[in-house]
């Protein structure tokens, strides 16, 4: 179910890198079940090394963003697989944001999905934006609010955002995308009945050697 | 006014405007896949909310069976909770499930197509980024996320803001060895893997045209590559006579009536696209990939970009890329020692694939040392491959011949490499750790995996048929 989204002040972390795919956030790992631990999963390759510990290196497990619940990156953000554990992972990790230059859109989706805020910026406001986060590098935090649609934080002036109205509230209401859809059940009954008539091999789907 | 086959498609199944802008586009056929469905199935029933069309809806054991001959659910031990929650998921909402012994299991998007469940002019919607395979037949198609699977269990549209339109046009004849699986790739490598992205896919041209139902399914199966959630094929006679007789196809007078509609899903001439692209295909040689995203791609001939000449937006990646690859910038990938060769997954896995990969390899056998496995796309793939003697063909040159699934292509069934190993994959994603820790992915033709798995190393299939590799 959709977590309501309104504001959230938290450490922004910068993963500076285009194209980041869904194998890297949400890696198969060998052990899998079908209660996996979401927390664990993320970036898993990237924040342990083979022998198990932390890699020290990664973005994520330096100690000012351990905390880190913005995620600043590239374009394309999401590639590759439509695993929603990519999102799953990120919220477990208490990663409510996402601010890139853009992202893929089955990604996006599985965002808007779950109440995990895809904030794009165009790449120079982006830019400008990064350099913000890099120079305060998890010293202060910032206030992500989509009642306002704005970035604020140490370094500069809010940064405005763009996101369709429609998405937006139903972000702020966490809106039911299935109770949304089904206001429109008569229409979806009617089209089922017109193209019964009109291309009737579509509304049947039976195995015909079988008689 | 002039519309595109994308618009007429659309325009059919478009039910009306969600109060948040998003149309409601009606899906003819959905098809599961076990990784991703129980956690529908669970919300669904906990919210108690049931299947509106299971009739509509079709499931299949694909990314976490095992492929050891004799395999059954607890062959892979991470798989059987996954099979098990499928078959109950299946079994509480009336759904046909494809389950790991059916005789027509296998991979979700070669199993819809080949038993006629994907139709013309059809919308089909797949839990799973390459949805779009199914494209080559003229349908439209759409990968999408769990609770989308959810969505359209309950309601059977899909809500979506409608995408652009791109037309690439792929003109001239290929040549020998060279098949829509190296076009796609040069595609992704001109175009780039967001190129696509927010875009609807029709691919046209003469080279389209000229190949055969399961190139054009190779095709779009690698538009998500380039970052398209759908890709598609126009359909024509090929695609008629392709389907005509199977199972799930219509028959009698309604193959009839619905061959006269079909015969209507065409672009008219002067309808607009956002956006076109065109490629000649006529000198396109045998395309490999040698980085982690499948748009760092070279041909077989040519050697590896130096970085300091890649543009600076995309250096970084090349960068990294080098280092995970074990690569030196401007070197030649062919002659490079290979560890493992998978022939498989989605992308290459149907009959055809497979016989050009056995009649390279027919008198020839596996490098020593290499590990070299082939898994049908499906069981019925594997039977007809057997009836034409190929698994024979294979065993004799040294293959691993497995049971059909998804496999090495995501590891999902505990087939993987070592760390470190080098792989020619025929698979469709050569991101870091995808088929296994540390593994380096090349990803190329079944043509160019046989010839590898012969040679040993990143060989060019020309120069071995003709004898001088």
């Amino acid at each position: 179910m959709i977590q309501p989204f309104t504001r959230h002040i938290g450490i922004a972390a910068p993963l500076l890198v285009d194209d980041m795919n869904t194998d890297q956030i949400a890696p198969f790992l060998a052990s899998r079940s079908l209660k996996d631990d979401y927390r664990i999963m993320l970036f898993n390759r990237h924040r342990f090394r083979d022998d198990g510990s932390e890699n020290p290196d990664f973005v994520l497990n330096k100690p000012q963003f351990r905390k880190a619940g913005i995620l600043v990156t590239g374009h394309n953000f999401g590639a590759g697989s439509s695993r929603e554990s990519a999102v799953w992972s990120m919220l477990a990790n208490d990663i409510r944001v996402i601010v890139a230059k853009s992202f893929a859109d089955i990604y996006r989706e599985n965002c808007l999905q779950n109440g995990l805020l895809p904030v794009v910026l165009e790449p120079d406001v982006a830019d400008a934006f990064i350099a913000r986060v890099v120079a305060v590098d998890g010293a202060a935090p910032f206030t992500v609010d989509l009642l306002a649609q704005t970035i604020s934080g140490p370094g500069g002036p809010d940064v405005v955002f763009q996101i369709p109205a429609a998405e937006r509230t139903r972000l702020l209401e966490g809106l039911d995308d299935i109770g949304m859809t089904m206001k429109h059940a008569d229409e979806i009954a009617a089209w089922e009945q017109a193209a019964a008539k009109a291309q009737p091999w579509l509304q049947t789907a039976r195995d015909r050697r079988q008689v | 006014m002039p519309r595109t086959l994308f618009d007429k498609i659309w325009d059919f199944h478009r039910i009306g405007q969600r109060v948040d802008g998003r149309d409601l586009l009606y899906i003819d056929r959905h098809v599961l896949h076990e990784l991703h469905a129980h956690h529908a199935f669970a919300q669904l029933e906990k919210q108690k909310r049931p299947v509106r069309r299971p009739d509509l809806t079709f499931a299949v054991q694909d990314h976490t069976v095992a492929t050891a001959p004799g395999r059954d659910e607890n062959t892979n031990p991470s798989g059987a909770a996954f099979i098990k929650a499928m078959r109950d998921g299946c079994r509480k909402n009336g759904i046909r499930l494809f389950d790991i012994d059916d005789r027509e299991q296998g991979i979700c998007h070669v199993v819809a197509p080949e038993l006629g469940i994907v139709l013309p002019g059809a919308t089909h919607a797949v839990p799973d980024s390459h949805a779009a395979t199914v494209g080559g037949l003229g349908a439209l198609a759409f990968g999408c996320g769990t609770s989308e699977l959810a969505h359209i269990l309950v309601t059977q549209v899909i809500a979506m803001k409608r995408p652009k339109r791109m037309r690439v046009r792929l003109d001239g004849r290929l040549g020998p060895h060279v098949s829509a699986k190296d076009v796609a790739l040069r595609l992704i490598a001109e175009v780039g893997v967001a190129g696509a992205r927010g875009y609807a896919v029709e691919y046209a041209g003469t080279a389209v045209a000229a190949m055969p139902i399961e190139q054009r399914m190779t095709l779009c199966n690698l538009n998500i590559e380039m970052g398209g959630r759908s890709g598609f094929v126009a359909p024509d006679d090929a695609t008629f006579s392709w389907l005509e007789g199977r199972p799930y196809a219509p028959r009698g007078r309604m193959w009839d009536r619905a061959l006269t509609y079909w015969r209507t899903l065409a672009t008219d001439d002067d309808a607009a696209f956002d956006r076109e692209i065109a490629l000649d295909c006529t000198s396109l040689e045998p395309q490999i990939s040698w980085g982690t995203d499948p748009s760092q791609v070279v041909g077989i001939s040519e050697k590896v970009p130096d970085p300091a000449a890649i543009d600076a937006g995309r250096r970084a990646a090349a960068e990294s890329a080098f280092v995970y690859m074990g690569l030196a910038p401007g070197m030649p990938l062919k002659g490079l020692p290979v560890d493992r060769v998978f022939i498989g997954s989605c992308t290459n896995s149907r009959l055809p694939d497979l016989q050009v990969a056995a009649d390279i390899v027919r008198s020839r056998h596996v490098a020593e040392g290499v590990f070299a496995m082939i898994v049908p796309g499906s069981s019925s793939v594997k039977r007809e491959a057997e009836a034409a003697g190929l698994d024979r063909i294979f065993r004799n040159a040294g293959f691993f011949w497995g049971e059909s699934g998804c496999s090495m292509c995501a590891g999902g069934n505990g087939d993987r490499g070592k760390p470190g190993e080098r792989i020619v994959s025929t698979t469709n994603r050569n991101f870091e750790n995808r088929q296994g820790p540390k593994v380096r992915t090349h990803l190329a033709s079944p043509a160019t995996a046989a010839a590898s798995a012969v040679a040993g190393r990143i060989a060019d299939v020309r120069q071995l048929v003709a004898g001088a590799a």
